[in-house]
């Protein structure tokens, strides 16, 4: 089994959000970047199958040379090799095209990725990768087993959860579930070590045409203060929401 | 040329989405100087799309699209956006419209753009505001392709009444091989779900112990609410996955979002976001989520729940 695990490279969690020029980009001024959390899951479950299952990991990431650090993380994780496509990846279509070469010249059966990006949020790219390439595709998946050359996959439901199967080559966009939050790894010293020295291959774009374009970003309006309800006189609460807010 | 939305349906009814986005779509096809035509699968009651200003209705009616399949789907969305014509599609935000969505603008070569929160801020160039950052921010995407896909995001627009006098059209695409086989569906049924609740009772690590979510679960009866946690919460395995909320979690949209004993760390923030209003009630007055909130109560959740409980009731019968 080849597996490719996409990496996007992201804003850590906690970052708070600013954005220079006019609004019109991410101020990445100290902003610590992290492997996207989504895609965590899915490396993580690309691990189990390399240990158990004796598959090979490749991580990819499409982007400029700033997010080779992520990319090390993830070998530093347990990935076997990683590939960089230089490019600015500035539209999920774009990005999918990319990815979709690196699949074809790799011969990868089976994609891991995380169902969206933490920044960007577009849940796109593994859908139209699978659709590009003419795989099979789950999204919002929450298990996957792989038996020879059928998988056995979980995807979450509104209210529940449905239960699928398909042969490979299979694209999988996962979330937690897939595996537990408890599983995830923290790259020891060996491995940060050993990622050093594991390959990381700069590939050139087929600079594939965005379908889309970001104009500009807007930052949340500032909230009117919260209104505060003493403890004793809970009445008051319900009649704010039932007069002010109308959501009783 | 016309709009095209997908209304989606659930055992043959609609859901609240499908009205919403249909809603959403006549507003974009005035906007365009342009009809609007909808299409749904499997619908009891196709006609019901009508009051939010559905002029023409496609309605397929085939056993075999019973259980989803988001590439057959798709494909039958390709095939009515070829029928009429249509260089916009539509859809909603569940679990199975962003889905399918990423599929469609393949097929159709079409740019797409998710969650969509407000009618396009101009219709050349074709831009949209979009949720982005989980939620910390917003931005304004311009669509450059000549087909569109974009899926709006839940409880973003709201219904709008808007009663014409439609038509429902049968129409019967070809069916593709998908690869892909469902083997089982598990639902609850009868029970609310945070995608689609209008309020959302939500407990955090304030409650110290899964022992204690019985007057969460009450509280939320009450509200005709569904239940959610926080991550804590759900890490330590007091509540299931499904109902951890944030950013890695669920985003609730819903109209009243009430948090017990939730301190409010940013990525819990950001998941919760894009609900209307925001009630908090924690015994810590410095908790962060107070500032995100509209209304909130510092209080010991043990005592001031089950009042709530007890007034809510109260208000309830009254206004029955």
């Amino acid at each position: 089994m080849k597996i490719l695990v996409c990496i996007s490279h992201v804003p850590d969690t906690t970052s708070k959000i600013n954005f220079t020029d006019n609004d019109s980009k991410f101020d990445s001024n100290g902003v610590q970047y992290v492997i996207n959390p989504y895609d965590e899951f899915a490396l993580t479950r690309a691990m189990w199958f390399k240990e158990k299952q004796g598959a090979t990991v490749t991580v990819v990431n499409v982007g400029n040379v700033s997010t080779e650090p992520t990319l090390r993380k993830a070998l530093a994780i347990g990935a076997d090799d990683a590939i960089r496509v230089n490019a600015e990846p500035t539209d999920g279509f774009a990005v999918a095209k990319e990815l979709a070469e690196v699949v074809k010249n790799g011969g990868f059966n089976l994609v891991l990725a995380g169902k969206e990006s933490s920044d960007y949020n577009g849940g796109m790219v593994p859908g139209m990768l699978a659709a590009l390439l003419d795989f099979s595709f789950v999204n919002a998946c929450i298990g996957l087993e792989i038996e020879g050359e059928k998988a056995t996959i979980s995807r979450e439901i509104d209210g529940g959860k449905e239960i699928l199967s398909s042969n490979l080559p299979l694209i999988i966009a996962g979330q937690k579930g897939l595996v537990e939050e408890k599983d995830l790894r923290i790259p020891n010293m060996r491995g940060i070590m050993m990622a050093r020295k594991k390959p990381l291959t700069v590939v050139e774009p087929i600079n594939s045409e965005a379908a889309t374009s970001i104009i500009s970003f807007e930052k949340q309006a500032a909230k009117a203060a919260c209104k505060m309800v003493d403890a004793d006189n809970v009445d008051e609460l319900i009649r704010l929401l039932h007069n002010e807010a109308k959501v009783i | 040329m016309s709009v095209l939305v997908f209304a989606e349906t659930s055992e043959g009814k609609f859901k609240k989405s499908a009205f919403e986005v249909t809603s959403y779509g006549k507003k974009v096809a005035e906007q365009l100087g342009t009809n609007v035509v909808v299409l749904t699968i499997n619908s009891n009651e196709p006609t019901l799309l009508y009051m939010y200003g559905a002029e023409k209705v496609l309605n397929v009616s085939n056993d075999a699209l019973r259980t989803f399949n988001a590439k057959v789907y798709a494909n039958i969305i390709k095939q009515a956006a070829e029928k009429e014509n249509s260089k916009l599609v539509i859809i909603d935000s569940n679990a199975n419209a962003i889905y399918l969505a990423p599929t469609l603008a393949v097929n159709l070569s079409a740019g797409y753009a998710s969650n969509v929160v407000a009618l396009p801020t101009s219709t050349s160039p074709f831009t949209l505001k979009r949720k982005t950052f989980s939620n910390k921010a917003f931005n304004y995407t311009e669509l450059t392709t000549d087909c569109k896909v974009i899926s709006l995001a839940k409880n973003s627009f709201g219904l709008v009444e808007n009663k014409v006098d439609g038509n429902v059209e049968e129409f019967s695409p070809q069916l593709i091989e998908s690869g892909l086989t469902s083997t089982s569906v598990e639902q609850t049924t009868g029970k609310v779900t945070i995608a689609d609740a209008d309020v959302v009772v939500s407990g955090g690590r304030g409650l110290k112990g899964p022992e204690n979510w019985g007057m969460i679960e009450e509280l939320a009866d009450v509200f005709g609410a569904a239940t959610a946690c926080s991550k804590p919460v759900s890490d330590l395995g007091w509540r299931p996955h499904s109902e951890h909320v944030g950013q890695t979690g669920k985003p609730v949209a819903s109209n009243l979002y009430v948090a017990v004993g939730i301190s409010g760390a940013i990525q819990h923030l950001a998941g919760v976001n894009s609900s209307k209003v925001k009630v908090v009630i924690n015994t810590d007055p410095e908790a962060p989520f107070f500032k995100a909130a509209d209304y909130g109560i510092i209080g010991d959740a043990f005592e001031v729940v089950p009042k709530l409980i007890e007034k809510l009731k109260e208000f309830k019968a009254n206004n029955a």
